[in-house]
Parts: structure tokens; C-alpha cells; sequence
């Protein structure tokens, strides 16, 4: 709980000041990835560009879907539907602890009042092929970021390596305005003439999604769309790379991507119904691996994602 | 005699690695300078979550020169041999000597190693120190290629002397050594330069970092304690935590804290569970109530409000934390007072195995197991059964699937919240002891019969599927489960007819695991107890065996089933007997005093063969006991040749009226002595009895040795002697086959 003058007064300005923070450290600032994902990380910003070894820095904001966690808006912490902060720098630089804590301090922490600590948490990513090592970053006991500098993805070594940092934005929102329910939080200025609470904007949603993930969703369609997000990702990789009508090469990796992440939320969604069983599960988390790495491995062939030498050349 | 400081300064290096860091760091630097020539007086490592350091004292300013002289070939061999040494020396043929030898003219090689200054040295050990530093896990960071445990930063390297200090010429992947380094992250002065290590821990502390781990501890136990004492409460000690916050922090600031009253009445195993793994809490107790009621929380900051915000953000975590908690337990008890039926229910849906079934099946196994040792044990019947049926339904609770390692613990609360009282709970507890070498062995009847049906359930189950253990692999943990019987048995002194009953588990389950009824179970185990000479056991199953209208084909197949578990008991037996081997050798009782017993009848019941054992290890320790194997031993040997050479055995029996000497007629007396007291000795098993007695006949056997030949030129003399040194054999291998012993 940041109690200085400092301390933002509502859920977007928190959001606003880490944009600014990051955008003065050089970053791109994007914006989300327009599909549903399970974590800022399958962003293609992420995943694919911490491929190859062109350098790459982008912040952006990611809405994320975890269909399991869904709790009616009940649960003062849980949410079917969240926002993480991302940020994304290749090569990793030297000062990327400095950086971070500086993002801290943008948003009100006193890095003079407050105890921050990096623990270790090792990072992996089962459907993404993906891991590295890095912290859990705590402030007074409380975990308000991932910091993970990437070591694969899709099955590729990173070369150079990515530092990646995942901040779950209502939960530090709610620590830095000391806020005890999420549906509680100022999401605008509570001083403004139309003030607006997370609540406001997100209860009846959290209600009608938990309903749908749990019990709405049509399992045999969603079965039914992870086998066609899965074969149109192989189809989309089997084209040729020479494009007949450009006479360009285009290899449609980003395309391909999309449908991996498809398939990874409908994944989850089955999941969130409960129709996958202790070992299919492990079958199909294999299949969107599987789908992560040939995504990965035709990105790599595409000039965004080759080494420099190669591209050059 | 320089000084060596070296700091490795990285972000921040995992908590649980650094113990190991510290001593590889050490080790991997001073064996690379005394390989390199260099001498030290002595040594220490150091390390904080930032850093790894290590000052080296007294070490040699250089190597010492070496001078090698190697020799070569004869001045007339083959161009080919001369070639060949200037390669391996590196030399010329203008610098190699010419010696006279016996045979001629030799080449010598003479290499003269010039000594090299320490600072070379340490920056080579250094480099290779670090480019090959076995961390568990390791990674690159940037664009460079260095793998380290968390991106390094910089490298102190210096040598220092009374003149002043000198900083080692190092550079690593880009980062270049030097004599600086920087203090605490937030409460810091900034880089700083040092001239030795005094000056480095003296700075170190200005900058807020103690660099010793030990005294991180110190201060920060001292510290908590002061605080729970001036608060009237007391710390619950763990030195694992202790350790894994020292390595946390550079700067300790312990703060202790109240549990809300709303989360008193959680089992106290909840509260420091919870607060251990998640938030890493030390739990203070309260000694009025014996409830836990505080916490100690280890900040790494010292701030202007004396840690007041830090405490405050640290408490509201604990509070989400343990609403998490509560909400389980309660949901647990609603499920345990209703008599758990829920979650035995959710264990038919949890594979065991997947050629073993579910948890639900491996419980229905278990509770007839229980069943049948709780005679055994001194347990009812009954009581054993339920036990072994409520014993894992904890596995299903929701405390245990979010804190695995309450398991057992939960267990008990929940069955005395069900109503199924004392022995019952804490079997629940129990049964999956003992846990590891270090854990206490469960001596409560219904407790016992539980956890010895449990690991042989395990044992037996894998190996009818034949997952055994291989080398180092064993999965399943079956070597834990076997010693955990072998520690039951003994610590109970428990008499378990294990042969027979490996026999008819593993019989029973091949059967079910093919879904055969339980007669034709039966049919199969009883013609597997029958082929080993075990009728008795076979009971009322050896009658439906006798009596059986089994088809052929049905009973070829049944049979073959008996040949294979009774392959697999045999195969299992030996099993246990090669870790109570290795859990006796631990003891201190020789592999071929556990041989000798192991050859006697019996050898399933592990109680009585470790009484046998035991006795004979403490009767060889003896003067008497020692030299009676001797004896022994000799009286064998001769017997044996003669019995080979002869082609008899001579089990006559020997006739004292032969008897030539009074030495002969001794040993006639003493054999009759001690085979008077043996025999009921051994019925009694009263194995101390048995030996003292047979040891007794140390100095007879002796005597008659000294007194008499055995190979008499008269054959009926000569005939006699033997069936006596038969004599001596065979009371003797009454008490243990002592010609498997060493020596």
C-alpha cells in the first residue's frame, strides 16, 4: 500500500503511468493482441518476437481469459477475465532490475518503505514449449510480478535472450490503492462526474462468463474447433512459401499463430468444463505444443523472426 | 604471502542454491591453484542473495619452478621413436641431452617449468572456475554466451599484502575484474573500492550487507526471539527456514505479526504450513493457549516507519492466504462429518496405477491386507479394516490437494471429525510412516497393521507387474516401502509369516488383476503355497484345490500363474533380504553374519533373523566366539576333504568308547553339553543361549586339535574322529551356517 501523495487514484491510471513509464524507456507501446488468450505471453509481440535475433522492446496491455478461475465476481481477487502488463526487451539489458523497480516507483511504490524481494520461480510454459528462469517478484510479501529471462520458446534457444516482465495488474492495482475487493477499485477518478468501479464494469460480465465457461459452452463444438484450429495451423504452414500471385515469399507464420491460440483457449475452455481427464489432458497440451513449435519454427524462416546474418544476407 | 578476495556479483542467485554454491565455489578454486602449484594456509566462502564470494589466505606469491626430466630413446633407435618423443616434449632435437646409459647413448628431455606469479594463476583458475560452474539450473542472458545461475554483473578479483593490492587481470564474456563492488540494493553507498577482505566485510556491513550467512542467522533468530518473548510468546523453531530466509536477505529485519482471530482455530499445522510454503513465516506461539497465534516475517529493508507498511502489506497477504485456508477447512469438515463417503467415492476416479487400478481399488487391497496381519500385530480385526478404508481419503480433501505435505495430518483430523476415533485417526497419520530414514516408525497396533498392509500392497502390486526397481531407477520409491516394512517389523518385533504371505498377495492379485472370482483366486494361491511345502497355510483353499472341477485348459493356466508368483514372491523375499543387508550394515553387523543367518531355516521371519544376527555378531566379538570358528572351520575343512576323497558322509555319529585321550573324551563330554543346552535354547529362541553355549566348545575343539590326529593309521579310530568333526558341524549349523562366514 503506497501511502505517499504519489499514489494513483484509480485502476487506468495505473495502467496510463506504466504506458508512459515504459514508452520513456524506449519501448513500443502496443496495444492487445485481439484474441482470447490465457496470458500476455501468447501475445505474438512475445512469443514469436523473442524468436530470431533482431532487437525487439514492446509494453503493451493484455486482456487474459483463464475460463477456470471464473468466480461469479464473487471472490474478491479471482477473475475469469484480467488484465496482465507485459513488457518484452531482446536482448535482456544489463539494468533490467533498474528498469523495473523504476516502473515500481512510477506507480507509487516507495521503494524506501516498502520490501522488495525477487524469489526464485522457475518459468514454464507447457503449450508454449517454453521456459526460463527468473523471480517472483514480491513487494511486502505479496507477489506483484513475473520476471523471467527467456531461455526457449516453441522449442527454439533464444538467442539473444529476452527479459520478460508480467505485471497482474488488479492485484497490484488493489495493493498500491489498498483495496480489499477488486470490484471495489476505482477503475476511472472517483472525483470525476461519471466515476466508474471495476465492478461496475466487470461484475455482470465475470457473472455471465463463469456461467457460460462452466456450464454455457458447447463441448462438442468446442472439441469440434480444436480439431479445425489444429488442422487449419498444419494447412497454413503446408503452403509453399513462394506466394504465386506477390511472387513474394510469405510464409503465413503469424496466421498459422492464431490458430494455436485458438486452440490453446478452447483448451482451456473444455478444461474449465470438465471434460478432459487427467490424461487426455497431458495429450492435449502436447497438441497445441505441437502446433506452438511449427509456428515457431516457420516464424524463424520469416525475416522478422531470422537471425541478423541471415537477414541481411 | 599474498591474500586472495574474490566476489562474483550477480542478480539474485536462488535461495536453496547457495549452501552448495558457496562449497563448490571453495573447492573448484583452491584445488585449481594448488594443481597449478600454488599453496594456501586456509579458505572461506561466503554468499548473499547478490553474491558469491571467496578469500583465500596465505597463498604462495608463485608456483613453484618444476623442473622434468623425461627419457627418451636410444640415440640409434629409428627416426620414428625420435619423432615421436620431440612431440609428446614438445622439444627440438638441439635441446635434448645426450646421456651414457647401460645400453648406449639415451636421449633425456630436460623441462624446466619456470614458477608463475599468482595473479596468472587465479585468473586462469577463475575463468575456468566460472565458465564451468555446475549449478543446477543454469541460464545466458542479453546476447552474450556465459551461463551463470542469474545474470553476473562483476567480478572482484584481488591480491592483496601488507605493500598494498593488486587487481587479477580477468575478463569473462565482456565483464572485466576489478576491485569494486556495491552494497545493499536500497539502502546502499553506492560502488565502492576495497583492499582485502577486511576491508570488504567492513564495508560490506556500512552498506547494509552482512556477508555471512551464519551471522544473518544469528541475527535475525535473535532478533524473532526477542520479538516473541517481549510479546510473551515463544518462535517455533525450523532450521530449514531459517536457512532459506538468510539466503533471502543481505540486511535481516525480522517483524512479527498477530493472526486475525478469525483463523485461531485452524490446525496449527495448517496455519505454519500455510505461512511457511506461501509466505515464508516463521509461526510464534502462544504458550498460555499452546495455539499458534503469531508470525515473524524477515524484511530485507530498514524503513522510516520501523517497518510499519511492510508489515501491514505482509499481514493482508497472510489474511488472503488464510481465508484460502478456511474456506478448505471447512469445506473439508462439512465432507468429513458426513462420513467422508464423498471423497472415497472421488478415489475410484484416481489411477493408482494404471495396471494396478484405482486409489479406490488399492484401499479395498489394502483393507483386506490389514485384515489379515492385525492378529499379527496385536490390532482387531475390524478396526484395521476401517482404518486402512478411511486411512487415504484425505488424498481427496482439498487442504491436502493445495498442501500435499499435510497429508496424514489432515487425515487424523478429519476421521476424529468423523467420529471414527483415536486408533482409526491416527492410523490415518500413521500408516504412511515411517516417511524416510529419519522418521520415528508408528507403534500403535491398528497404526502398524495399516502401514505394513500399505508398503506391501505397494511392493506386491509392482512387482506381479513387474516394475521393479533397476539400478538407480526406482520410481515408485520400492526400496522406502520395503525398509519401511523392515523398520515395522523389527521396531515392533513383530513375527510376519512373509513368505506365505507375499505368496498369497501376489497370487490374489494376479487373479483380480484379471478379474478371476475369488475361488479361482484361491485355486491358484493354495497350489503356489502347496509347491513350496507350505500345506498348512493353503487351509481351506488346499481342500478346494483337491476337490476343484476346474476345466484343464483352466487349471494349466492357473498353474502356470502359481509357478510365476511363486518366481515373484521368491524374487521379493530377496529383495527385502538385500535391504535389511544394507539396513543391518548400517547397524553394524557384517554382510556375512547376516549370510549365515540368512541360510537358515526361517529366514522370513526378519525378527527372529535379526535376533539370530545379532547374536552371532555379539558372540564373534568374543575371544571364545572368534576362535571357535576357527575351530569350526578347521573341523569342517577336514571333514569335507575327507568326505570328498572318500566318497561318504560320515553321519554316523561317533562312539565315545573309541575315544583315545582325555582331550577326546572332553570333547565328547562337551559336545553332549552343549547340544543339551542348545536344542532347547534354539526352541526357545534364545539365540544369546544357543551361541555362548556353542561357543563354549572353543576350548575343547582346541584342545583335541592340539591332542590329536585326526587321519589315525587306524581306520575305525580314524572313522570315529570324523563322525565326530560331524558332530561339531552339526551342532553348530544348528545355530547359524557358519561356513559363510569371512575369515
Amino acid at each position: 500500500m503506497a501511502t505517499g501523495t504519489d499514489t494513483p487514484k484509480s485502476f487506468q491510471e495505473i495502467i496510463l503511468r506504466l504506458q508512459s513509464y515504459w514508452a520513456s524507456k524506449g519501448c513500443a507501446i502496443l496495444q492487445p493482441y485481439d484474441m482470447e488468450v490465457g496470458a500476455g505471453t501468447f501475445h505474438p509481440a512475445t512469443t514469436l518476437r523473442s524468436l530470431g535475433s533482431r532487437p525487439w522492446a514492446a509494453a503493451y496491455v493484455q486482456p487474459s481469459r483463464r475460463p477456470t478461475d471464473g468466480r461469479y465476481g464473487e471472490n474478491p481477487n479471482r477473475l475469469q477475465h484480467y488484465y496482465q502488463y507485459q513488457v518484452i526487451i531482446k536482448p535482456s539489458p544489463p539494468d533490467l532490475q533498474e528498469l523495473y523497480l523504476g516502473s515500481l516507483a512510477a506507480i507509487g511504490i516507495d521503494l524506501g518503505l516498502h520490501d522488495i524481494r525477487f524469489v526464485e520461480d522457475d518459468w514454464e510454459s507447457p503449450t508454449l514449449g517454453a521456459w526460463g528462469l527468473g523471480w517472483e517478484v514480491w513487494c511486502d510479501g505479496m507477489e506483484v510480478s513475473q520476471f523471467t529471462y527467456f531461455q526457449q520458446v516453441g522449442g527454439h534457444d533464444c538467442k539473444p535472450v529476452s527479459g520478460e516482465l508480467t505485471y497482474g495488474l488488479e492485484r497490484l492495482a488493489m495493493y498500491v490503492m489498498g483495496i480489499d475487493h477488486v470490484m471495489d477499485m476505482p477503475f476511472n477518478d472517483p472525483q470525476t462526474p461519471i466515476a466508474l468501479t471495476y465492478g461496475d464494469i466487470f461484475r455482470q460480465t465475470e457473472e455471465e462468463y463463469s456461467r457460460h465457461n462452466f456450464d454455457g459452452a458447447t463441448t462438442e463444438m468446442l472439441f469440434r474447433h480444436f480439431e479445425d484450429a489444429e488442422a487449419e495451423c498444419q494447412r497454413l504452414l503446408d503452403f509453399p512459401p513462394d506466394d504465386p500471385k506477390t511472387g513474394k515469399r510469405i510464409i503465413m507464420a503469424h496466421p498459422a499463430y492464431d490458430q494455436c491460440i485458438k486452440a490453446s483457449h478452447l483448451f482451456n475452455l473444455l478444461d474449465a468444463r470438465g471434460v478432459i481427464s487427467v490424461t487426455e489432458r497431458q495429450a492435449y497440451i502436447g497438441r497445441v505444443r505441437a502446433l506452438a513449435k511449427k509456428c515457431a519454427d516457420a516464424f524463424r524462416q520469416t525475416e522478422a523472426g531470422a537471425d541478423a546474418v541471415e537477414a541481411v544476407a | 604471502m599474498p591474500d586472495l578476495l574474490i566476489e562474483l556479483f550477480s542478480e539474485e542467485i536462488p535461495a536453496r542454491m547457495q549452501g552448495m554454491a558457496r562449497d563448490t565455489l571453495k573447492k573448484l578454486v583452491t584445488d585449481g591453484l594448488v594443481e597449478a602449484g600454488l599453496t594456501y594456509a586456509s579458505a572461506g566462502a561466503f554468499s548473499t542473495p547478490r553474491r558469491l564470494t571467496l578469500m583465500v589466505e596465505g597463498l604462495t606469491a608463485e608456483s613453484r619452478p618444476v623442473r622434468e626430466e623425461r627419457k627418451g630413446p636410444n640415440t640409434t633407435a629409428p627416426a620414428a621413436a625420435l619423432e615421436g618423443f620431440l612431440r609428446s616434449t614438445g622439444l627440438t632435437l638441439d635441446q635434448l641431452e645426450r646421456r651414457a646409459d647401460k645400453k648406449g647413448e639415451v636421449f633425456f628431455a630436460v623441462i624446466e617449468k619456470p614458477g608463475r606469479r599468482a595473479p596468472d594463476i587465479v585468473a586462469e583458475v577463475l575463468e575456468t572456475t566460472i565458465r564451468n560452474f555446475p549449478w543446477p539450473k543454469s541460464m545466458r542472458w542479453g546476447a552474450g554466451t556465459l551461463r551463470w545461475v542469474r545474470p553476473l554483473h562483476s567480478i572482484l578479483c584481488i591480491l592483496s599484502d601488507e605493500t598494498g593490492h593488486e587487481v587479477v587481470p580477468l575478463t569473462v564474456d565482456g565483464i572485466t575484474a576489478g576491485d569494486s563492488t556495491e552494497g545493499h540494493r536500497f539502502m546502499g553507498i553506492g560502488r565502492f573500492t576495497v583492499t582485502g577482505f577486511d576491508d570488504y566485510a567492513a564495508k560490506l556491513r556500512k552498506a547494509h550487507v552482512l556477508l555471512d550467512s551464519a551471522e544473518r542467522e544469528a541475527v535475525l533468530w535473535s532478533g524473532a526471539q526477542n520479538l516473541a518473548f517481549a510479546a510473551g510468546m515463544e518462535l517455533v523453531e525450523d532450521r530449514g527456514l531459517l536457512t532459506e530466509v538468510a539466503g533471502l536477505v543481505e540486511w535481516p529485519v525480522p517483524l512479527m505479526g498477530r493472526i486475525a482471530d478469525d483463523f485461531l482455530h485452524l490446525p496449527p499445522e495448517v496455519l505454519q504450513t500455510s505461512m511457511k510454503e506461501h509466505q515464508k513465516f516463521f509461526s510464534v506461539k502462544n504458550p498460555r493457549t499452546g495455539r499458534i497465534e503469531g508470525f515473524v516475517t524477515v524484511a530485507n529493508i530498514e524503513t522510516p516507519d520501523h517497518g510499519a507498511t511492510i508489515l501491514k502489506g505482509n499481514q493482508k497477504v497472510l489474511a488472503a492466504r488464510l481465508s484460502d485456508a478456511r474456506f478448505f477447512w471447512e469445506n473439508d469438515l462439512r465432507i468429513a462429518r458426513a462420513g467422508m463417503a464423498e471423497w472415497s467415492e472421488g478415489l475410484k476416479a484416481v489411477t493408482f496405477h494404471n495396471k494396478l487400478g484405482s486409489q479406490a481399488d488399492r484401499i479395498d487391497r489394502v483393507a483386506a491386507l490389514a485384515r489379515e496381519i492385525a492378529p499379527l500385530v496385536g490390532a482387531d480385526a475390524d478396526t484395521a479394516e476401517k482404518a486402512a478404508r478411511v486411512a487415504k481419503l484425505d488424498l481427496r480433501s482439498a487442504m491436502v490437494g493445495e498442501f500435499p505435505e499435510l497429508q496424514g495430518t489432515m487425515g487424523r483430523y478429519y476421521a476424529l471429525e468423523a467420529g471414527l476415533g483415536d486408533a482409526v485417526a491416527n492410523a490415518a497419520r500413521d500408516h504412511w510412516r515411517p516417511k524416510g530414514e529419519g522418521d520415528t516408525v508408528p507403534t500403535e497396533p491398528v497404526s502398524v497393521a495399516v502401514a505394513l498392509a500399505d508398503k506391501i500392497d505397494t511392493l506386491t502390486g509392482f512387482w506381479a507387474i513387474d516394475e521393479k526397481p533397476t539400478g538407480s531407477k526406482d520410481p515408485f520409491a520400492l526400496r522406502r516401502a520395503a525398509l519401511g516394512v523392515i523398520r515395522l517389523v523389527l521396531g515392533n518385533g513383530v513375527t510376519l509369516p512373509l513368505h506365505a504371505l507375499l505368496i498369497k498377495r501376489i497370487g490374489r492379485l494376479t487373479g483380480q488383476l484379471r478379474a478371476w472370482d475369488a475361488q479361482r483366486q484361491g485355486a491358484v494361491v493354495a497350489e503356489a503355497l502347496i509347491s513350496v511345502g507350505m500345506k498348512d497355510q493353503a487351509a481351506d483353499a488346499y481342500d478346494q484345490v483337491i476337490s476343484d472341477k476346474r476345466p484343464d485348459m483352466q487349471k494349466a493356466e492357473d498353474h502356470a500363474m502359481a509357478v510365476k508368483g511363486v518366481e515373484n514372491a521368491s524374487d521379493l523375499l530377496a529383495f527385502f533380504h538385500d535391504r535389511l543387508k544394507v539396513y543391518l550394515r548400517d547397524q553394524g553387523i557384517r554382510h556375512d553374519i547376516i549370510d549365515a543367518c540368512l541360510a537358515m531355516p526361517g529366514n522370513d521371519d526378519l525378527t527372529l533373523l535379526v535376533k539370530r544376527a545379532t547374536a552371532l555378531a555379539d558372540t564373534l566379538k568374543t575371544e571364545d566366539g572368534a576362535n571357535l570358528i576357527q575351530g569350526f572351520k578347521r573341523a569342517n575343512n577336514i571333514l569335507t576333504q575327507a568326505e570328498q576323497k572318500d566318497g561318504v558322509e560320515y553321519s554316523f555319529g561317533a562312539d565315545p568308547k573309541f575315544a583315545e585321550g582325555p582331550e577326546e573324551q572332553a570333547l565328547f563330554a562337551a559336545l553332549d553339553a552343549a547340544e543339551a543346552k542348545i536344542g532347547p535354547a534354539m526352541a526357545a529362541e534364545d539365540f544369546p543361549a544357543a551361541m555362548a553355549a556353542m561357543a563354549a566348545l572353543r576350548g575343547p575343539i582346541d584342545a583335541f586339535f592340539t591332542a590329536v590326529q585326526i587321519n589315525s593309521d587306524n581306520p575305525i579310530i580314524r572313522r570315529n574322529r570324523l563322525n565326530l568333526l560331524h558332530r561339531i558341524r552339526s551342532v553348530c549349523s544348528g545355530v547359524a551356517d557358519l561356513t559363510r562366514l569371512d575369515g
